[in-house]
């Protein structure tokens, strides 16, 4: 088994924490996995880009080959098309349709979704208006999560455990909105 | 608890503190920050009470580091590959004083710049200090060599270099945690009380026996275990790996199930013998190194031997920039792979200030007071404010080192450039910056020197600024006339003000500062999170 998945979005919009998710839900399988962060300059409102590596044997390079990724999960549209040359041919591509503007020049986004549509394996979600429905926008990056939970090779359960432990800290009602985000974005890929 | 998931940075930072670390010492930067955080966050560092404050720039907590050394215990230094170079004095001298308790300095390295001005290669500095040097290939491998590190350190008394890239500084994964209980050093002073006096007469002995030293750390067993050769059934080509470059190569080559013959390196100085091993049985030889083409020149040498290298030197690697498993697979000859096109649509998104950030109501009135004068000068310097070289302010002119800003607008403002302004943040001023105001202050140089302070080192994540509340004093300490050291509050209801402050002391033809206080939104946000009384609010320089 392997998932080698690009996670994409703009610096603040809870990339690190999909990560994280995951991570703890590979731990709990005795998966192998390496996951490659950015931080620094980058984190203030760019782009930003975390390679997760995740594999039933030991994992060797941090980072994913061009034209090798199983998965990219994108917490923002155009930032889905920016890392599409990391996917393989068979490889799906989730993202949320809710963009992020924080530049003069961003292209219409029904052009950036037409674009993703091109993508064989697409699926776009509204996470922003999803997570508003669940109780909190903030959780958008975890409706995501939920939308690509089919093609990441963890049991859904593990996701929900990870998403337990990660949210304890903040309290049990943030907790119970993000295992909602989760499951919400999961029915809407419905696999 | 043996199993911990761990950044690279992370997995150094806990094997000190396994192996027996009592002081760490560093200056923020990327991609390093992340160990001094780790240990500042630490049960067991707080427990058994480790130093771990930040210290003002690199070379204080170098010197810092081997004031430690010198009393008997183990200490850690730990900085951005740029930040080696202000630290530099005494990291190489230290290879000569030797060391006591063992000091370990980490050089985290950051090719292809994702956060950086350069991506120069630390082990250069190692073989110029004559100072062992170890490059880890993994996180694991990352905790093993700390211990083995520290050993060395203490039986041959000398610095040990660690080299890391910003790969595996920044990428997570499961560390097993081998060594525990380890016993810090006692307090414990040199045998020999002259041993770090650095009189000529003195050292020149010492360098004698530095040289020596560093011949025979080639053939040591803690640094030997790091260097491997793995035989491969071909003949033809050869693969020499150094420090991360290895796990690119693996896997390639476990996915296309070829063997090669490969040498790995992780430690400098290897010795000559392991290269042998590989040059004798292959016709050509690929290196895979980060960074400077360092092992390839080695090899090399100054004739060619006759054997084929193929390397950074002869474009088979990009000359600069860092690895990554296509670039190796392209270097083996394998066909690429199908690469989906990006498209046109895409389109560039650069950092940019946060909402709401003080530094952008700064620069919006700087650019308002500057405007009669025209453009060309504002030197600036490395931090947040840096990002005033982008639209929509397109304001600065220069980013260059820690400080350069200061003395930079000395040296055009000696040229005739007037009104020369340097604009600095406030961690960046007690890092670099101090000295350079005094230079200003010794000749009343026309300067006017923007202090953005946010009262935090904002640009690696909000890290201790010690400059926090002590700015104005700094100034007047340094020699600015009280009349020309200027706060201002950079906020949009006081555009109109902080220009009227800027237009005059822009026009003063002496040094003076104008100090632009508010707290990094970042941080002031965290804090009432944390803190919703405010009983811990940071009171700015303006604030008082």
């Amino acid at each position: 088994m392997k998932n080698d998945i690009i996670l994409s979005g703009v610096g603040g919009q809870g990339i690190l924490s999909i990560a994280t998710v995951i991570g703890l839900a590979a731990i709990e399988n005795n998966l192998f996995f390496k996951q490659s962060e950015v931080h620094g300059m980058s984190q203030r409102g760019g782009n930003v880009e975390s390679h997760f590596r995740l594999s039933g044997s030991p994992v060797a390079s941090d980072l994913i080959q061009y034209g090798h990724a199983d998965l990219i999960i994108s917490v923002e549209p155009m930032e889905s098309l920016r890392f599409v040359h990391w996917l393989s041919k068979q490889g799906w591509l989730v993202t949320n349709s809710s963009p992020y503007i924080n530049i003069p020049d961003y292209p219409p986004v029904d052009e950036i979704l037409k674009e993703i549509r091109k993508i064989k394996n697409n699926i776009i979600i509204d996470a922003n208006t999803i997570a508003r429905e669940v109780g909190s926008v903030r959780s958008g990056n975890i409706v995501v999560l939920g939308a690509a939970s089919p093609f990441i090779s963890v049991p859904f359960a593990s996701l929900e455990n990870a998403v337990k432990k990660l949210f304890q800290k903040k309290g049990d009602d943030i907790v119970e909105v993000n295992l909602k985000a989760l499951k919400a974005g999961r029915e809407f890929t419905g696999r | 608890m043996n199993n911990l998931l761990l950044l690279g940075d992370e997995a150094i930072a806990q094997a000190a503190i396994d192996a027996g670390l009592s002081g760490m010492y560093a200056y923020p930067g990327t991609p390093s920050t992340e160990i001094m955080e780790y240990i500042q966050a630490s049960k067991d560092a707080l427990a058994r009470n480790i130093h771990s404050e930040w210290s003002a720039n690199e070379k204080t907590a170098m010197e810092t580091a081997l004031g430690m050394s010198y009393a008997g215990k183990r200490a850690m230094v730990a900085m951005k590959h740029v930040g080696l170079n202000v630290a530099a004095d005494g990291f190489i001298n230290s290879a000569i004083t030797g060391v006591n308790g063992g000091l370990i300095v980490v050089a985290a390295d950051d090719p292809s710049m994702h956060s950086s001005q350069n991506e120069q290669d630390s082990r250069f500095y190692g073989k110029f200090a004559l100072v062992p040097c170890f490059e880890p290939s993994s996180q694991q491998e990352a905790y093993n060599m700390v211990f083995d590190a520290f050993e060395l350190s203490e039986k041959y008394r000398i610095p040990v270099l660690m080299r890391i890239t910003t790969r595996l500084a920044h990428s997570r994964t499961s560390v097993v945690r081998s060594h525990l209980k380890v016993q810090e050093n006692k307090l414990k002073l040199p045998d020999d009380l002259v041993q770090f006096v650095l009189l000529p007469s003195l050292a020149r002995g010492k360098y004698k026996s530095l040289i020596k030293t560093y011949e025979s750390i080639k053939y040591d067993a803690r640094t030997g275990k790091y260097n491997s050769f793995s035989d491969g059934t071909g003949r033809d080509l050869g693969i020499i790996t150094c420090g991360i470059a290895h796990n690119y190569l693996m896997e390639i080559l476990n996915r296309v199930h070829k063997d090669y013959p490969v040498l790995k390196i992780s430690t400098y100085p290897f010795p000559e013998d392991i290269i042998r091993d590989i040059t004798a049985r292959c016709k050509e030889i690929l290196i895979l190194e980060e960074g400077y083409p360092i092992v390839e020149e080695g090899l090399r040498g100054i004739l060619d031997s006759g054997i084929k290298i193929y390397g950074r030197l002869n474009g088979t690697i990009p000359r600069e920039g860092e690895l990554n498993p296509g670039i190796v697979a392209k270097a083996l000859g394998l066909p690429g792979s199908y690469v989906e096109k990006v498209s046109q649509l895409v389109k560039p998104r650069p950092p940019s200030f946060c909402k709401g950030c003080g530094h952008a109501d700064m620069f919006t009135a700087l650019v308002k007071a500057l405007k009669p004068y025209g453009p060309g000068r504002v030197f600036s310097d490395i931090g947040c404010y840096t990002l005033g070289a982008l639209p929509p302010f397109k304001t600065i002119n220069s980013c260059v080192d820690m400080g350069a800003s200061v003395t930079m607008a000395i040296g055009a403002a000696d040229a005739g450039l007037f009104p020369s302004v340097a604009v600095i943040g406030d961690s960046t001023f007690t890092h670099s910056g101090m000295t350079g105001l005094l230079d200003a202050v010794s000749k009343n140089s026309p300067v006017t020197v923007v202090i953005a302070d946010n009262s935090t080192a904002g640009m690696t994540g909000g890290q201790k600024s010690l400059a926090t509340g002590r700015l104005s004093r700094i100034c007047e300490g340094i020699g600015v006339e009280p009349l020309h050291i200027r706060t201002l509050i950079p906020l949009r209801k006081n555009h109109a003000e902080n220009v009227r402050i800027m237009k005059e002391e822009l026009e003063y033809r002496g040094t003076s500062v104008i100090i632009a206080s508010r707290e990094c939104i970042q941080t002031a946000s965290r804090r009432k999170k944390a803190d919703p009384g405010e009983k811990n609010k940071i009171k700015p320089d303006n604030e008082k």
